[in-house]
């Protein structure tokens, strides 16, 4: 698939979020991959604000420990800090130089092997509502026109977030942020849940989270919801290919 | 939250009104101020009101931010305070007889919650979960499901149970949820 196909694609995809019930945490870590697959970065991630202006994560495209991790560290400082702060774009062409900038985050992302970073603003109707961070594993900056793409994955990350019409209402606005919040948890605890009944790390239990709710065309936080609940067992969930063992007692 | 003195602000609903809970901490007036002075609740419904003098400084400041009321509820057993439960209202009126009832339960609610914590607190400092932010981090909602499983209790449990076991042993949260996440440390029911 060409570049133009693959943009051309993402947002039909989003076209097809607009019209009915769509899992939002599904569609923030496609994007989140799609970052990466289309733009000049080797890992994405989108964090939110809650009500309380403190940014938590939404999506990643690795969606691996350490990647979530360097996420949200971002609460007091660091590229998606400011770029919430300020509502505008933030970078660091080379992470070594930024060390007293950002003095927890900087080491931190280096330490993952990431030397430049971008964070551009999620905006709806000039309110910033969190941030897209992207991940370089060489110093410089994005080119202008994966910038400009950035800003627009950025947009429809805003839009799936906040698509309903309603949005106009503020307290509407916190409702549908404060239940996307609340998936991400869920699917977090999901995890957990998943990787003790079936012996694998977290890692490993999002990617069988995740491929049984494609394969069954589910939302991932309902897959996540019946997991927690009992109402999935943890077998049925392991792909046909390699059997997971029952957990103990 | 208070320590011998009002302090500062533990928590707040919405980043905004930050500013105008701690405008009365810098102007020294204002219904937070009163609530915690004078041990009672204190009413305003129209901060418009010119009629209404009681904090003129604190009233410019909260009509600048959109607050048009203010219901704020001392935290208290006793002789015992804690803090100031505030309510902001972004037009006049006066709280129903029900809403008035439920703020004053919320009150005693957190005074007991508040209170709760805080006996596990070394003196003079603000118990760990009061001075930080909530914990947002991932390994510690995988922790909570991972420890579920362990206990073979609810999530709700479990949650409690991680925390229980920081506040034993004097680590943060995440230090024990890492341990878990990583298999370093397992959580399981006494025999």
């Amino acid at each position: 698939m060409t570049r133009e196909q693959r943009i051309v694609e993402t947002f039909v995809e989003l076209a097809d979020t607009m019209v009915e019930d769509f899992d939002v945490i599904e569609f923030l870590h496609h994007l989140a991959e799609r970052c990466v697959e289309l733009l000049d970065c080797a890992e994405a991630g989108l964090l939110l604000a809650d009500a309380a202006g403190v940014l938590r994560v939404m999506a990643s495209s690795s969606e691996r420990s350490d990647a979530l991790d360097l996420l949200q560290s971002q609460n007091e400082e660091g590229p998606c800090f400011e770029c919430y702060e300020r509502g505008a774009l933030v970078a660091s062409e080379d992470l070594t130089g930024d060390a007293g900038r950002w003095p927890t985050f900087a080491p931190m992302a280096l330490q993952k092997g990431f030397r430049s970073v971008q964070a551009i603003p999620m905006r709806v109707r000039g309110q910033t509502i969190g941030a897209l961070n992207l991940f370089r594993a060489t110093t410089g900056r994005l080119v202008e026109q994966d910038l400009s793409l950035g800003q627009g994955m950025a947009d429809i990350a805003a839009i799936a977030l906040l698509h309903e019409r309603s949005v106009r209402e503020a307290h509407r606005v916190v409702e549908q942020l404060q239940d996307a919040l609340s998936s991400r948890v869920m699917i977090e605890q999901a995890k957990g849940v998943l990787a003790e009944r079936a012996h694998i790390g977290v890692d490993a239990a999002f990617a069988l989270l995740r491929a049984h709710a494609r394969e069954h065309n589910l939302r991932l936080s309902n897959v996540a919801r019946d997991l927690i609940d009992g109402h999935l067992d943890a077998t049925s969930l392991s792909s046909p290919t390699h059997s997971i063992p029952t957990p103990k007692r | 939250m208070v320590d011998g003195e009002l302090r500062g602000t533990a928590g707040v609903s919405d980043p905004g009104i930050a500013v105008v809970q701690e405008s009365q901490l810098s102007l020294g007036e204002g219904p937070c101020v009163d609530a915690w002075t004078n041990r009672a609740p204190v009413l305003e419904a129209n901060l418009a009101d010119p009629a209404i003098v009681r904090w003129p400084a604190f009233a410019h400041a909260g009509i600048d931010a959109g607050v048009l009321a203010v219901f704020a509820f001392p935290l208290h057993l006793g002789a015992i305070r804690i803090g100031v439960l505030v309510l902001y209202r972004d037009y006049p009126g006066m709280l129903s007889a029900d809403e008035m009832a439920c703020g004053l339960v919320l009150a005693d609610v957190a005074t007991q919650v508040l209170l709760s914590l805080q006996a596990g607190a070394p003196a003079g400092a603000l118990h760990e979960i009061l001075a930080n932010e909530l914990p947002h981090w991932a390994e510690v909602h995988q922790a909570t499901g991972m420890a579920s499983v362990q206990l073979g209790v609810s999530l709700d449990e479990a949650f409690v149970r991680l925390r229980a076991h920081a506040f034993a042993e004097g680590l943060p949260l995440r230090i024990i949820a890492r341990e878990i996440v990583t298999r370093q440390r397992r959580l399981e029911e006494p025999a």
